[in-house]
């Protein structure tokens, strides 16, 4: 469903990461690894098509991913439903009782995002995944500011997803209890200092 | 595309929306020209197309950096990117919605306060006309001025700068076409040129500003 050739990446300007390759295919978890700094988020912006890589190809499928990056993209003011309906209508569906239910926002659903605690307006950005209907879930950080049992019902989403054919992509610190995901560490990837930031500078100057 | 304009517009006449800050600016400065320049009903006869036009201008672009700087905080630009919308499309919303919030109600305004700076009776449908085709390019030139800058902090300064010489055209023609419907004079050429301005920035605006969005989103 997705995969990725030899790819080199660069945030601001600096190469971070090169000569990856991997593939992802329906049914898969994989899970990000590696310190600070390493480039998972840019790997993730790279591959949803935020920013361009460097050099190699990823090769996805038209509408197939769905990114969550470490913002939760949740409107203050509207209620938990008007928001997942919004994001359900933006991908042109309309079914948001089983993202509500898998995330246990029931009890939520009238009131203002704006007065959920941190945790429970993470959730809402992750059930904003399930409503996407998009095969590819990508994730940046998923369980930051979840409690133990909100990781589980995370977890137990994505392996819903993964059962129904889909596949995610994440990068994470924490043992979601997802022993059937596979792990790369990005730590042997790091570019080497220096390589390509030369003609790489001023291509971003001349934009 | 239609959920994002009702989402938008949901979220401008909630609390907090900035959907009165405009309105409530050019009321002020309208309100106060008098004060400024004194009550001889001749000078504000002479004056009001122009600071009706500047007023609902000013008003316009005290909201432009709120367009998408809200949605690049709270990370709904990035999902917007990624979502099977094409960005110009998100822009040109954005930028209807931006219009139905500020330029719409700034023109429905705008005959209410001519009464106050003694604007003569003919002048009133050209005010109306003039600023109901002259503030969509308002909007749609913020929207790029708001694309622009929108990942800087603080970018309000920048993107006045930036849109201010941009909006020269529009508020030329624009007050010129007023000013001369309050005189009684004809007011096609004025107001062609600034159709056509305003026709010309809707057709190539939101895709200057889904560009420089791209670039900034990077």
């Amino acid at each position: 469903m997705l995969s990725v050739s030899n790819l080199a990446i660069a945030r601001g300007g600096v190469p971070v990461l090169e000569g990856l390759s991997f593939a992802l295919n329906a049914g898969e978890a994989l899970v990000l690894r590696g310190p600070n700094g390493i480039g998972k988020t840019t790997l993730l912006r790279t591959l949803a098509g935020l920013q361009p890589p460097l050099a190699g190809e990823v090769h996805v499928g038209e509408d197939v991913l769905a990114y969550a990056g470490h913002a939760d993209g949740v409107k203050p003011t509207l209620s938990v439903t008007e928001n997942l309906d919004f994001w359900a209508r933006i991908f042109g569906r309309s079914e948001i009782a089983p993202a509500i239910a898998a995330f246990d926002l029931e009890g939520l659903t009238s009131r203002a995002a704006q007065n959920l605690s941190a945790g429970q307006k993470r959730r809402l950005g992750l059930a904003r995944m399930m409503v996407t209907g998009r095969p590819v879930w990508m994730f940046d950080e998923p369980t930051v500011s979840l409690d133990a049992a909100s990781v589980a019902l995370f977890a137990s989403a994505v392996r819903t997803h993964l059962a129904g054919g889909g596949a995610a992509v994440m990068a994470t610190h924490i043992d979601l209890g997802l022993t059937e995901a596979r792990v790369l560490d990005l730590g042997p990837y790091r570019a080497a200092a220096g390589v390509g930031a030369a003609e790489f500078d001023s291509d971003e100057a001349f934009l | 595309m239609i959920a994002l304009l009702r989402r938008d517009l949901a979220i401008a006449v909630r609390a907090g929306g900035g959907f009165g800050l405009g309105l409530a600016f050019f009321l002020v400065v309208v309100v106060l020209v008098p004060f400024g320049v004194g009550p001889d009903t001749a000078t504000l006869t002479r004056i009001a197309p122009g600071i009706l036009w500047i007023g609902a201008l000013l008003a316009c672009l005290l909201s432009l950096d709120r367009l998408f700087a809200l949605d690049f905080e709270d990370g709904s630009l990035d999902l917007l990117a990624t979502a099977p919308i094409p960005l110009e499309a998100v822009v040109g919303v954005k930028a209807v919605a931006h219009w139905l919030t500020t330029g719409l109600p700034l023109t429905l305004m705008a005959p209410v306060l001519g009464v106050m700076l003694n604007l003569p009776g003919q002048g009133f449908v050209w005010l109306v006309i003039s600023l109901a085709l002259g503030t969509p390019a308002l909007s749609v030139i913020g929207a790029f001025g708001a694309a622009l800058t929108v990942g800087l902090r603080r970018g309000g300064l920048l993107l006045s700068l930036l849109v201010l010489p941009l909006y020269v055209p529009t508020l030329i023609f624009g007050a010129e076409a007023a000013r001369r419907g309050a005189e009684g004079m004809a007011v096609n050429t004025p107001l062609a040129l600034m159709a056509g301005i305003s026709f010309a920035c809707c057709a190539l605006m939101p895709f200057a500003a889904a560009a420089a969005l791209r670039v900034n989103l990077r």
